[in-house]
């Protein structure tokens, strides 16, 4: 890894109890760079965060930031600015003392007409000018975290934090403000670090993911990479949908439905197993002699998504564009086949 | 109003008109009214009302004018008012320390139920049963006053006579304020989001800058309202007093009581009504002030 | 939540310092009332055992427990009800039935006991002497406790959907109220028995000027003859309640009892 990251973390280790949240965890994020930890709950993801806010001790390892060592520094004295999965505004502050509270504290003081263009300026680039003088109650989820973010931006930090930010809103409000905050962060071009559960956000926004499994990274890469060449089944089946079907491997490659194709690292080399396929790598065409059948058709737009049973009574799911499954309904006989892409194969 | 009207149109078939559907639904609180009218309402105009009338009973404002100025009453007067205000600051502030300790604890273990349930009951044990207690320890007999007597005889515990004055009835309010404190307090604090303080602590706060601009004034609005409900507790209370002061009317409360119930030695019915005005207006003034001033201080809340 | 040292030894000497005060007086009770007879030494049993004997206050007990069910009826058969229909059919009245319900909390029991002499005077003439009659003031007295149970435990449940459903099957509205409404809620009207458990039980202003013998004013009359049974009678009374309110979950009574904010 390389020696010029801006955060480090080292051999990070935290037990609850018989619980191993963090068990030597590395990381390394890059000055600029928006890292997103993916994981089930218990991962370890929110405790690694945590560490780095300093909210959190740690049994062994250390952190650090800009090549200084602040393993024992004290969370006030950190400069991060960190963004929590809700009920976090003061709620007897209106969003613009929230976002001047951290301009009054010793670390970051300012006098008061400087405080005031700062946080005028913040709320203008979250885009809740006009709000300025709302309580946290008067405002939505949606609202409340972005004046969270103007708030933790506004410290000019080292390093933002964002634990979940998103998790709380729905799902409109999720993808809309999960974009603003991508575009925030390039913008200002703060290192950030980023915490969610949910892959579609990862995969969404980050420079590079990172996908937790019992305290370790088990792979990060950038979000296409992480997509196509998983490096672990449980990578493969975390991110994205898979379907796993029966494949035969030699030689670096598998045969799957009668295909021939590319194994990926990580994949077992020889014998048989279970091919991880993604929706979108089947090919389907109508054939009346084909090897399967639509069980269901779901039109999204651009794409459809086809349920399909195969002959050997598996039921994949499958993605083609639009234009290629308009003479596809259901109950139709089609054949499956697969692109030519690399796939990953676990043992069984 | 939508709603109850589909809820009622099940009910009535043919052509009964809206009026006096109406009516009939306005008769199904008569029955708690005539109760409510009787052992509240009706009493309480009583008090207001009788407090304007002479011994004669003729019209008259003498008794509402002048029983103030009388040392008689306005000593017990000032009395109450001071030892609810004392009692209440003391016991109050004591109250939310506790209840902020406690809080720090686990939320659902089975001490919290059983600090909880203790709190409960110690809130309400006032009257007859907490005179007891406190001559039980404090008493002439106590156990503190004997192992006063035994190892410091100097000490004001030796003599339990400042049990019976002011200073004593406070001291005894104080242990069911503390406990009232505790109990209406607890939600309050418990209500304290962990984030607020990771938050300013990220901010760059230290912990006095998370209490004074954070912790303080997010629980200001609950404190003042848990101190009016503990001096209007401590301002009513009549039963510990009367149990602990056989004699004299130290109180207003007292007064009342004497006032009331020496029907040999001039009891009447005016004074009593006069006194009770005095007591409710009080009640009332600081519950309007209490009003005012949580609308001033927590625009913020919902 | 982590704390420092130094709040960690605060949090211990706060809790200390409190639990040793509330402690002493029940302390001092355990004490008294385990004195025997006199001014000798040692430990006796006496006082709790003649607890049994006495008759007056045997009588008072059940007659205080005979007001406490009457209240209770009062408050599931009119209270209840009238709070629910209100909220369902009256919302007009809403907000003068909550100042009704508040009143007493604004009027002190001494100044109701003036207030309410008269009444009581013609209720001993011409109807009862028996101090069951103080049932309807009682029930005044929980009237801010209940109503503040009740509505909260109201405003978490849509009634008017549940009572519309309720209709909408065929119910009577009497149905809807005791059969639907009422077990909905019951949390907010367990914590209500409780109350008027504990206050009927504890109240002496009212029934102490009024010359009724209820438990509070045999236990008084007791302790001027022999304090020692009477701190046994009073101690005995406080673990009582305490059982109560031990044995109900945290959560529901917290919603009763507790509540700061009165105007």
């Amino acid at each position: 890894m390389s020696t010029s990251a801006y955060v480090q973390l080292v051999n990070l280790s935290k037990h609850f109890g018989k619980v191993r949240a963090l068990d030597g965890l590395n990381l390394d994020i890059a000055q600029g760079e928006l890292v997103a930890l993916l994981g089930p709950s218990g991962c370890g993801k929110t405790t690694a965060l945590r560490a780095l806010a300093g909210l959190q001790d740690l049994d062994a390892g250390s952190i650090l930031v800009d090549s200084k060592d602040i393993t024992f520094v004290a969370p006030n004295k950190r400069n991060m600015g960190m963004v929590f999965q809700a009920y976090s505004l003061f709620p007897h502050m209106n969003a613009r003392e929230n976002v001047e509270y951290g301009l009054r504290m010793k670390a970051h003081r300012s006098s008061s007409s400087n405080r005031k263009k700062r946080a005028a300026d913040l709320l203008e680039l979250v885009g809740l000018s006009t709000h300025a003088n709302h309580f946290p109650h008067q405002m939505s989820g949606g609202q409340q975290q972005r004046v969270a973010l103007a708030r933790a931006l506004a410290i000019e930090p080292n390093v933002l934090l964002l634990d979940e930010p998103l998790s709380a809103l729905d799902a409109k409000v999720r993808t809309q403000l999960r974009e603003e905050i991508r575009r925030i962060q390039l913008e200002v071009g703060t290192t950030t670090l980023f915490v969610t559960h949910d892959q579609e956000e990862a995969l969404g926004i980050a420079d590079r993911v990172g996908v937790m499994r019992g305290g370790i990274l088990e792979q990060i890469a950038a979000p296409a990479e992480l997509y196509e060449r998983p490096l672990t089944s449980f990578v493969a089946e975390f991110v994205g949908l898979t379907n796993p079907l029966p494949a035969k491997v030699s030689g670096g490659s598998a045969e799957v439905l009668g295909v021939q194709v590319p194994t990926v690292a990580g994949s077992i080399t020889t014998g048989s197993g279970l091919a991880l396929i993604r929706p979108e790598w089947f090919k389907v065409e109508a054939s009346t002699s084909g090897n399967a059948k639509i069980f269901a058709v779901s039109f999204l737009g651009s794409t459809c998504r086809l349920t399909i049973d195969l002959a050997d009574g598996a039921r994949i799911r499958v993605q083609i564009p639009s234009a290629e499954a308009s003479n596809l309904g259901i109950g139709s006989n089609v054949k499956v086949t697969l692109k030519s892409l690399p796939v990953f194969v676990k043992g069984v | 109003m939508t709603n109850s009207q589909i809820a009622r149109a099940g009910s009535h078939t043919g052509t009964g008109s809206r009026f006096w559907r109406n009516k009939r639904d306005y008769l199904g609180v008569l029955p708690f009214l005539l109760l409510a009218g009787l052992f509240l309402i009706w009493p309480t105009i009583n008090v207001v009302y009788g407090a304007f009338f002479s011994d004669e009973g003729k019209f008259s404002f003498d008794y509402v004018l002048n029983t103030i100025k009388d040392d008689a009453f306005k000593i017990p007067f000032i009395h109450s008012l001071q030892i609810s205000v004392w009692s209440s600051l003391v016991g109050g502030l004591i109250g939310a320390l506790f209840a902020w300790a406690i809080s720090t604890g686990k939320p659902d273990g089975i001490s919290r139920r059983f600090v909880l349930a203790a709190g409960g009951v110690l809130a309400q044990f006032g009257g007859v049963m907490l005179a007891f207690a406190f001559f039980a320890t404090f008493g002439f007999n106590g156990f503190v006053t004997s192992l006063a007597l035994k190892y410091s005889e100097t000490n004001f515990l030796a003599s339990p006579n400042w049990l019976y004055e002011l200073f004593g009835l406070g001291v005894v309010y104080t242990f069911f304020q503390i406990p009232l404190m505790f109990i209406v307090f607890l939600p309050a604090v418990e209500n304290l989001k962990p984030q607020w303080r990771e938050a300013s602590e990220g901010l760059g706060g230290s912990s006095k800058d998370y209490w004074f601009r954070i912790g303080f004034p997010v629980l200001f609005p609950s404190f003042l309202g848990g101190l009016l409900l503990l001096f209007v507790n401590s301002f009513s209370a009549y039963a510990t007093a009367a149990a602990l002061i056989s004699q004299g009317t130290i109180i207003a409360p007292l007064s009342i009581g004497n006032a009331l119930s020496s029907e040999t030695g001039g009891a009447s019915a005016p004074l009593a009504k006069t006194l009770s005005l005095y007591m409710v207006l009080v009640v009332v003034i600081v519950m309007a002030l209490y009003t005012l001033l949580r609308k001033r201080v927590s625009k913020w809340e919902q | 939540m982590k704390l420092g040292i130094p709040s960690r030894i605060f949090k211990v000497f706060i809790i200390g310092i409190t639990t040793l005060y509330l402690a002493g007086p029940l302390y001092g009770m355990i004490d008294f009332s385990t004195k025997p007879l006199g001014n000798e030494g040692g430990r006796s049993l006496r006082a709790w055992k003649a607890i049994g004997e006495q008759e007056d206050l045997m009588s008072s007990i059940s007659v205080s427990f005979a007001i406490a069910i009457i209240v209770m009826l009062l408050l599931f058969l009119l209270v209840v009800p009238t709070v629910i229909w209100v909220h369902l059919r009256l919302p007009k009245l809403r907000r003068p039935l909550e100042l009704i319900c508040l009143l007493p909390l604004a009027i002190p029991g001494i100044v109701i006991v003036v207030g309410i002499a008269p009444l009581y005077r013609w209720i001993s003439i011409h109807i009862t002497e028996s101090p069951i009659s103080l049932a309807g003031v009682y029930a005044m007295l929980i009237l801010p406790f209940t109503y503040r149970s009740l509505s909260a435990a109201l405003a978490l449940v849509d009634i008017s959907t549940l009572a519309e459903a309720a209709r909408t099957l065929g119910a009577s509205t009497m149905r809807t109220i005791f059969g639907i409404v009422m077990p909905t809620i019951r949390s907010g009207i367990m914590s209500g028995v409780v109350i008027s458990l504990a206050l009927v039980l504890g109240e002496f202003t009212i029934s102490s000027l009024l010359s009724y013998d209820t438990l509070q004013v045999v236990i008084y009359l007791l302790g001027r003859e022999d304090g020692k049974i009477a701190v046994a009678v009073s101690l005995a009374a406080l673990l009582f309640v305490f059982g109560i309110l031990f044995a109900i979950p945290t959560t529901k009574r917290q919603r009763a009892i507790l509540d700061a904010d009165i105007a």
